[in-house]
């Protein structure tokens, strides 16, 4: 068991140990990556679960981290926007929400990116309904949704042609 | 303030028989909410997502009985084995806020909080689950309806905590009905379970009262004027969902008011009754 009080805990981020110093311990994992350990890309807008612009990924599991009291997560494995591109440079998510004009305001993409990754790595060849479900959570009041929807379906099909590539 | 990380269901109890007032955080869903946005400050937190044993589920096939840990995720029992032998709770599950929100949301957090339009649990008054509670004198297990006692209010003592629900496995349907502003990301306006067995339905409806609200009236009348092997006529229809309406005690809120409520609760619980027989 591990308890702390206002002693220093410890997050795995996107690979990296990162200490979390001199905070309030019932901080959630959305402040305490955005104003504690730098790492801004996951975005605050209603803090209440339901617009899903601060959505990471905790084991595996798409959750928003909003709703995620930090101090809880020591020993998990935590992936956010920052760390799902290699060496720095954009994903093939990120790269597809650009080409399909899937970005307009660009508050709510962190969130679908992260979103799309989760889906993407769990059902490579989602319907369209699929889709729909899986970023249901994530709200966006530019696009309209459309070209994300367009964008999700390049990654998919580019995914898959590249993996039929290496089969042969 | 402190948050604990236990890793047992021991220590859990050891943790809150040192500290009853100690707050419990499940997947967070509510708990956080409330820090975020209304200034809760818990003194201290005793955090249950590292249980492994409040994660799992087993089915005892002698008694014919399905046992849940209270921090399973709704995510889990949305597909797979636990949707295949509970429907409505897999049902019920879909309709909990999005993705993120399923993948962090537990039934021991719908019941730790209990709301009215928790969204579990109208499937666990319809199927009459067992709740079972650890604390420090050992475990006690409480029926659901003598465990949801008021808005918000449950009989968990100080120091006790929700491990598991238990619910029977019935032969039979089972279905899960909800009505909110839009499909995805809502609080339940008015929600339905019912659950039909060869001689007698269940009702249970949720959002419309303190409590869950079994519509027992409406249970009595259809299991004495209707043969559950036939599908029910018009007739038969309109007096079951005046029946259920008649058991609802609404009220009008930001969400909704209550005359739309009572009229949809009717309209659930009587599509629900002809979607059994399809």
């Amino acid at each position: 068991m591990t308890a702390i009080g206002s002693e220093m805990y410890t997050l795995s981020v996107n690979g990296r140990e990162h200490h979390v110093r001199d905070s309030w311990i019932g901080e959630s994992l959305l402040f305490v990556l955005r104003e504690r350990l730098g790492l801004p890309g996951a975005k605050g807008a209603c803090e209440q679960g339901e617009c899903g612009s601060c959505t990471v990924i905790i084991d595996d599991k798409a959750v928003c981290s909003c709703l995620v009291m930090a101090a809880s997560a020591q020993g998990a494995s935590i992936r956010t926007v920052e760390g799902l591109g290699p060496d720095g440079r954009l994903s093939d998510v990120q790269q597809s929400f650009l080409d399909a004009g899937g970005v307009q305001c660009g508050f709510c993409t962190p969130g679908f990116i992260v979103a799309v990754h989760h889906l993407l790595d769990s059902n490579p060849d989602p319907s369209d309904l699929e889709i729909k479900e899986a970023l249901s959570g994530n709200i966006c009041r530019c696009t309209g949704y459309g070209r994300i929807l367009d964008a999700v379906k390049q990654v998919s099909v580019s995914r898959r042609s590249t993996a039929k590539d290496g089969a042969r | 303030m402190s948050v604990a990380i236990p890793t047992s269901v021991g220590e859990v109890v050891d943790l809150l028989s040192r500290n009853p007032q100690a707050t419990l955080l499940a997947g967070g869903t509510d708990l956080m909410v409330e820090v975020n946005l209304h200034g809760r400050r818990p003194a201290d937190v005793v955090a249950l997502n590292r249980v492994s044993e409040l994660r799992s589920w087993s089915v005892d096939s002698s008694r014919r009985t399905i046992t849940i840990g209270s921090g399973v995720p709704y995510a889990e029992m949305e597909t797979g084995e636990l949707a295949r032998l509970l429907p409505a709770l897999a049902e019920a599950a879909r309709t909990v806020g999005s993705p993120q929100i399923r993948a962090a949301g537990t039934l021991g957090g719908n019941l730790g909080t209990c709301s009215p339009a928790g969204d579990g649990l109208p499937v666990l008054a319809a199927l009459d689950a067992v709740i079972d509670v650890v604390g420090p004198n050992g475990a006690r297990q409480i029926r659901f309806a003598d465990f949801m006692v008021g808005v918000k209010r449950n009989a968990l003592q100080p120091s006790e905590f929700v491990r598991s629900v238990t619910l029977p496995l019935v032969e039979g349907w089972q279905g899960y009905a909800k009505v909110g502003t839009r499909n995805a990301m809502v609080i339940a306006t008015a929600s339905v379970c019912l659950v039909r067995t060869n001689d007698r339905v269940a009702v249970a409806l949720g959002a419309v009262g303190p409590t869950i609200i079994r519509a027992t009236d409406a249970e009595t009348w259809l299991a004495a004027n209707h043969t559950m092997s036939s599908r029910p006529n018009t007739d038969t229809l309109a007096e079951f969902a005046r029946l259920v309406r008649d058991a609802s005690r609404p009220i009008d809120d930001h969400r909704s008011t209550a005359a739309y409520r009572r009229h949809a609760v009717g309209v659930l619980a009587q599509r629900l009754l002809t979607r059994s027989y399809s």
